[in-house]
């Protein structure tokens, strides 16, 4: 009999229940919550009389619609100036408190992106079932832990039973083989990952990354990796345990205690696909290939190195593609335009569940360093994953070296990846974006996004337009 | 939740690749607290020239003439015709809830996103998996005569054309029988309390760090 994938072992170890149609009941140990895809949930449950099944298994904090400037920030909640928002955040306080559930709020220093604040937390660790009501859970899969985003009803479902009816995915393994180039992050990585197997090639799969270039990974670029699994298609993407793992979970708040610590990782080590584990799927790329990534379009799989040429419409032998290139070409305004550099920006963004840890933004400080943003750019903004993460920034010195190039330092939140708060694009405006999302509309109505890496956001920002990070600074 | 059955209704074209839920409901939408309300909404940038806002009146509000649910044969549409990949990206439940709150019953495309698939069994949305030929042929039949229904019988798991062609789909047993019968899910997993918490005693010595409080 073949070897069990790190998959293989994190569902069998989470079953509950088997049903004879191939779907199955499986147990989550923690539940992340956030103030947009809970309220209706928590609603649900008043409504049929339910309580949590297990509250200690839940953890909150707002991010999608906190807003982002100081002077916002200042009386938490209360400050917020947009009525609506205002009432979502408050009902997820209230519900916290009524339902008994440990939530960082506005006020609270470990405030931030779900998915920066569990990892950051030790409350995400491997071996675990993580779900939240966000297609970005997939983050938590670097630590060997079965991630995956939720609808409403399913948090509903997990708050009430603890589990999930799910049905097991296929098992695609990715590997990088080799060492990535200078300049070359996570965030490339994944990028070019998606533009080889589409958007939708991992669907129905969980997709475990693997090889060199993947193991030599921070944890920071590992959660980068997985966070995007969710844009090729994958609900679920995952990395071996390893001691990179282990040791970013030491010592922090929620990792386990002292006396269950070497128990703990001694099950850890366990968590890797065994050798002869056999994959449904497999795919290969050389790291050495990979250059620094821009996206073009309106889809994640839109995306080529950053000298190339913009492919067109018209090459396309596909119907359906060709319509799909010519509407993005339409929207994003590149009529005239040969090659990325040829595309004026207005806005940079530096943040987002995919890259606003503190590795992204040593990566981006290290690029504007003794730099100015270009007179061009409109606005450019660097928001924290967390209030963690910023406070570390600012002991480091890297608010300083922003501000000083020119660009705005904000307070934590999700910001200007999806813009439910004040933080968005006008119109026909192009951003370079560390976010995960180009879909039009997503940073704003008639925004133009075009995703990279943290250090060519910062390029972006100091030329007013996209060049290879490795032509402004040496790594 | 509303059972589904047999549904007969008229099917409306969406000819777009990797419809995302962005597109479906934008986020602004998603400030809401509710479940309901959000079909004025559904497809928001596609289908009107201004950005809209949320607790907006939609009336009078300038339409994209080129986008197909605003055409006047495709008024009244409950069956969407998509293609591949439809309803990608973010995992938001606001997405199915627009579509049923404008009256889509069933959504058939090629092919579907893994959590906007299993969102739409939740609210009584039948998603519907085609072969890409067969979704092809639906797309010229419904562009070619006006005013064309499609019925939709999830229990014989066909999709019957007016000149009686069918199609059949494949649907899991146990999503099936709760969107037939309109059951809640949660309440069908409550009655395996006992397994939870059999399976919870046995993992609390395995692993006894996954069950510690997180106080603040």
């Amino acid at each position: 009999m073949a070897g069990k994938t790190l998959y293989d072992k994190l569902w069998n170890s989470h079953l509950v229940q088997q049903r004879n149609d191939g779907s199955a009941l499986i147990y989550i140990d923690l539940q992340l919550l956030h103030e947009v895809t809970s309220p209706q949930a928590f609603e649900g449950l008043r409504l049929a009389g339910r309580k949590p099944w297990r509250t200690s298994a839940s953890l909150a904090t707002p991010d999608h619609n906190v807003p982002t400037t100081a002077e916002e920030r200042k009386s938490g909640v209360n400050g917020i100036e947009d009525p609506v928002s205002k009432i979502q955040v408050t009902t997820l306080d209230e519900n916290c408190d009524e339902f008994g559930i440990t939530e960082f709020n506005m006020m609270d220093v470990r405030q931030g992106i779900v998915h920066v604040v569990g990892p950051e937390q030790g409350a995400t660790l491997p071996g675990m079932t993580v779900v939240c009501g966000d297609s970005h859970t997939s983050t938590h899969g670097a630590f060997g832990a079965l991630a995956h985003g939720i609808g409403t009803s399913e948090v509903e479902h997990v708050l009430a039973t603890q589990c999930l009816v799910a049905k097991k995915m296929r098992n695609m393994l990715v590997r990088v083989d080799g060492q990535l180039s200078p300049w070359v992050t996570a965030k490339d990585v994944v990028l070019a990952i998606i533009g080889k197997i589409g958007t939708a090639g991992g669907t129905g799969f969980a997709i475990e990354f693997g090889g060199e270039a993947i193991q030599s990974l921070s944890m920071e670029g590992r959660m980068t990796v997985c966070n995007m699994a969710i844009e090729a298609g994958a609900r679920v993407g995952l990395i071996a345990v390893d001691d990179t793992t282990i040791d970013y979970v030491k010592g922090r708040p929620y990792a386990p205690k002292p006396e269950q610590w070497d128990m703990a990782v001694e099950s850890w080590k366990e968590l890797v696909s065994d050798d002869d584990a056999e994959f449904d799927e497999v795919v290969v790329l050389q790291a050495k290939d990979i250059k620094p990534q821009v996206t073009w379009g309106t889809s994640p799989e839109m995306v080529i190195p950053v000298d190339d040429f913009i492919p067109k419409p018209e090459d396309q032998q596909d119907p359906v593609q060709r319509e799909g290139y010519a509407r993005a070409w339409k929207y994003m305004g590149l009529e005239g335009k040969e090659k990325l550099s040829d595309i004026t920006l207005d806005k940079v963004f530096i943040g987002s569940c995919t890259n606003s840890r503190i590795e992204d933004l040593r990566a981006a400080a290290d690029v504007v360093k003794g730099r100015k943003v270009a007179n061009t750019i409109k606005e450019a903004i660097v928001v924290p994953g967390s209030g963690l993460v910023k406070a570390q920034a600012e002991d480091e010195g890297l608010d300083k070296i922003f501000t000083e190039a020119g660009l705005q330092w904000r307070e934590p939140g999700c910001s200007m990846c999806l813009a439910m708060n004040a933080d968005k694009l006008g119109a026909g405006e192009h951003c370079a974006s560390t976010s995960n999302r180009n879909f039009e509309g997503r940073q704003g109505f008639g925004g133009r996004t075009h995703l990279v890496s943290p250090a060519m956001a910062a390029a972006a920002a100091i030329a007013g337009h996209f060049i290879d990070v490795n032509e402004l600074v040496k790594h | 939740m509303r059972p589904f059955t047999v549904h007969t209704g008229v099917a409306a074209p969406l000819d777009l690749a990797n419809v995302d839920t962005d597109m479906i409901i934008p986020k602004q939408f998603l400030k809401s607290i509710k479940r309901t309300g959000f079909g004025k909404n559904l497809f928001d940038e596609l289908r009107y020239e201004d950005e809209g806002q949320p607790d907006q009146d939609c009336e009078g509000r300038p339409l994209r003439e080129d986008f197909v649910l605003n055409q006047t044969r495709y008024q009244g549409t409950s069956v969407l015709l998509a293609r591949n990949n439809f309803g990608c990206g973010s995992s938001r439940e606001h997405a199915p809830w627009a579509l049923d709150d404008y009256g889509i019953r069933a959504v058939i495309a090629p092919s579907f996103a893994d959590i906007f698939f299993n969102n739409c069994f939740k609210n009584g949305l039948l998603p519907i998996v085609l072969d890409e030929e067969e979704v092809d042929e639906l797309f010229k039949a419904v562009e070619s005569t006006e005013g064309y229904e499609l019925t939709v019988d999830l229990d014989a798991q066909i999709v019957k054309t007016p000149e009686g062609k069918e199609y059949s789909f494949l649907v899991d047993s146990f999503r099936k029988h709760c969107l037939l019968n309109g059951l809640d899910d949660i309440g069908l997993t409550l009655q395996e309390a006992d397994s939870i918490k059999a399976y919870e005693e046995k993992r609390i010595q395995q692993a006894p760090w996954l069950f510690a409080e997180r106080t603040l």
